[in-house]
């Protein structure tokens, strides 16, 4: 992989790791006395490993590939595989959580194996380490071939990739020992934060020069989704994590907000990172890999761009629908009920253009696993945005707020739908981008497929059960108008659920680590393949970026 | 100018409308309009075989020469 580089890039990428180094030994310096200088030196041992790796191969000869007739899939390959390194290791996390709430005496009596460290390591790990891999890796992917152009440089995108990995290591080890400022899903500390926003600018950047290079008019529908994503997660980054630290030396920082605005600001957030991270960009994942598995075009082009824009517009409304009866204003909180409702109509359109378009395809859904993991996630998709629209409503969310039913709607969303259409994704990508014939061992991909979706009912089922009853059992009076059941009364009802659930993410772990496995052994074992049409087209066929009638 | 409350709801409750409407006919119309449909269909077409590298200009830009 280093070879592919030139010399003046890798020295410019000794250059970047050398300053992550400097900026490493300074934290661990400044730092020695708060738990930020441990940062200090995990960020000194990522860059070094890096710098020294790149310097190895600093004199090898020069690259000989032709850079303008192929792709640059590297940093993708890369990001598939650490997506499916913190899957393994984020599902693993999710299913210690999930067993110290069922037998609580998991926890081994050691400070960063507490269920309130472990809890963030699983939610950071598989919505930023699997997700965000994912995102980065298939939007590398997507945006160079539906431009027809290959990335404008080759140190930027590994860059972001490994640059993000930095931030996740940096935010789970955080936990571990103790680092949060205490906000769900935006727990790194400020200088986290601001290394994130670096990369991140970096990532649009990128983005949007690939696309400026375009030898196609029309810019894919599946681009404006992950832009969505990128460009929005960036503002609400900045705006949630606005902070004082208490001293540069420390990894203490105090939010910017206060109060009620605070949380506020929190849920604009937090419901935007569900929208943005959890959404627009796996939808951009399935507005490519889906037709092009099912070979056939999306079934409306035009109901794709209507559903864009409403799901961008109306989800950026919704946040307040975590907060229904606190000190937030009645009109903030139905505001919220009218956004999250109308958002099913563009959700439904999603989920639907992608069912419809499977229509005539039926039989290779029933033939092709990778096909069906999709498949399934759209119906997900669908179930969960339902459940979201209804739990928004005020009445409801007062039987549904605290209870298990919202961690049964997160996961419907998060393992039905995100990583469902994430490893169908992989699945697709893999033989593509490694030129192999097929993947190692389809009964694998067919095993996978079924421990995930039986983890996943079996999950949820739980946690709705658990939900409900846990919701129903706090609001049941007595005649006398007491309440009737005590708060230990709701923990033993629910400890049959809390086995079950812990159960079904056995099943949707063991999935995960098969599907690692078989992409490495597909890596490794499965021979070369040349596809048919691997020739660059030429220009006659293409029309330029900017047609001449505009 | 004072950034109140009042201010900001007045804001959303003349402006903000008015925004909110025309984007969403904006967008309805370039969704539906005629003459896109062509372009429409070609870009939904264009991902199933995409597998065959960077399209050739007729000039190639000078990041991507051979290197050497
Ligand atoms: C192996 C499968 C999984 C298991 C066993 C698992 C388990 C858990 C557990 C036990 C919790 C804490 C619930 C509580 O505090 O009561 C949790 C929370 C969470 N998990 Fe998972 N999980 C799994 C997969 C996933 C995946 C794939 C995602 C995302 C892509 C995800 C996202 C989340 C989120 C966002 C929360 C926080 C929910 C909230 O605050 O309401 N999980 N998970
Ligand atoms: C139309 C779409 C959706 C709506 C209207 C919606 C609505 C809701 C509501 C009302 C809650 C409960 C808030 C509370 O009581 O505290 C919630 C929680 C949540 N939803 Fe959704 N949802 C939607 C789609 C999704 C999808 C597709 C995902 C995941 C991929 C998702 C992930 C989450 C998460 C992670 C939480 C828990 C937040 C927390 O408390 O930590 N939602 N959603």
């Amino acid at each position: 992989m280093m070879s592919n580089l030139t010399s003046t890039e890798r020295a410019r990428a000794m250059l970047i790791t050398g300053a992550g180094v400097l900026i490493g030994l300074t934290m661990a310096a400044v730092g020695r006395n708060d738990p930020m200088g441990a940062h200090g030196w995990i960020v000194l041992l990522f860059c070094g490993v890096l710098f020294f790796i790149v310097g190895q191969k600093l004199y090898d000869a020069e690259p000989v590939e032709d850079r303008s007739v192929s792709y640059y899939d590297d940093p993708t390959k890369i990001g598939i595989l650490l997506a499916l390194f913190w899957a393994v290791v984020a599902m693993g996390m999710g299913v210690w959580v999930a067993s110290q709430l069922a037998w609580p005496d998991l926890r081994f009596d050691a400070a960063w194996s507490s269920f309130g460290r472990i809890r963030p390591v699983h939610t950071s790990g598989v919505i930023f380490g699997f997700g965000g891999n994912a995102l980065i890796a298939t939007s590398f992917h997507i945006m160079q071939r539906t431009s027809r152009a290959r990335m404008p440089d080759q140190v930027s995108p590994w860059f972001v990739l490994l640059g993000f990995n930095l931030f996740c290591v940096v935010a789970a080890s955080g936990y571990l020992i103790g680092i949060t400022q205490s906000k769900e899903y935006a727990e790194p500390e400020w200088y986290a934060d601001l290394w994130l926003v670096i990369v991140w600018v970096v990532y649009f950047v990128l983005y949007i020069r690939t696309l400026a290079r375009r030898n196609e008019p029309h810019i894919y529908v599946a681009n404006w989704y992950y832009l969505s994503f990128i460009l929005v997660v960036a503002i609400l980054h900045v705006v949630n994590n606005l902070a004082i630290p208490a001293s540069f030396s420390g990894a203490k920082s105090y939010s910017a907000f206060s109060g009620v605005q605070d949380a506020m600001v929190q849920w604009w957030y937090g419901h935007n990172a569900v929208a943005f991270f959890l959404t627009t960009g796996f939808l951009g994942m399935l507005y490519y890999f889906l037709p092009k598995r099912a070979g056939r075009p999306i079934y409306s082009y035009r109901l794709s761009i209507l559903s864009f824009w409403g799901i961008v517009f109306f989800y950026i409304w919704v946040g307040s629908h975590h907060l229904h009866y606190t000190a937030l204003p009645q009109w903030v909180q139905t505001l919220g009920v009218t956004f999250s409702v109308m958002l099913l109509v563009p959700s439904w359109a999603s989920a639907g253009n992608a069912l419809m378009t499977l229509n005539g395809a039926w039989h290779k859904v029933r033939d092709d696993a990778t096909l069906r993991f999709m498949m399934v996630a759209a119906v997900f998709y669908g179930l969960s945005t339902f459940e979201g629209s209804f739990m928004a409503i005020r009445p409801v969310n007062a039987l549904s707020h605290y209870t298990d039913w919202t961690v049964g709607h997160v996961h419907s969303g998060a393992m039905g739908w995100v990583a469902m259409i994430t490893f169908g994704s992989i699945y697709a990508l893999t033989p593509v981008l490694w030129r192999r014939e097929t993947m190692y061992s389809w009964k694998a991909v067919e095993w996978h497929f079924w421990l995930a979706l039986s983890g996943t009912v079996i999950y949820v089922f739980a946690m709705w059960n658990s939900g409900i009853t846990q919701g129903l059992m706090w609001r049941t009076y007595t005649e006398s108008g007491t309440l009737r059941f005590s708060f230990v009364d709701t923990l033993i009802a629910m400890h049959p659920y809390y086995i079950a659930r812990a159960f079904g993410g056995l099943l949707f772990f063991t999935g995960a680590c098969i599907c690692f496995w078989n992409v490495v052994m597909t890596i490794r074992r499965v021979p070369h393949h040349t596809p048919a049409i691997d020739y660059p087209t030429t220009s006659e066929a293409m029309e330029p970026a900017v047609p001449a009638a505009e | 100018m004072d950034m109140t409350h009042e201010w900001y709801v007045a804001l959303s409750k003349s402006f903000g409308l008015f925004w909110l409407l025309g984007l969403s006919v904006a967008i309805t119309a370039y969704a539906f309009w005629p003459s896109l449909g062509g372009r429409f269909d070609k870009a939904a077409n264009s991902i199933l075989d995409d597998e065959d590298g960077p399209a050739q200009p007729t000039s190639t830009k000078a990041e991507d020469k051979a290197c050497r």
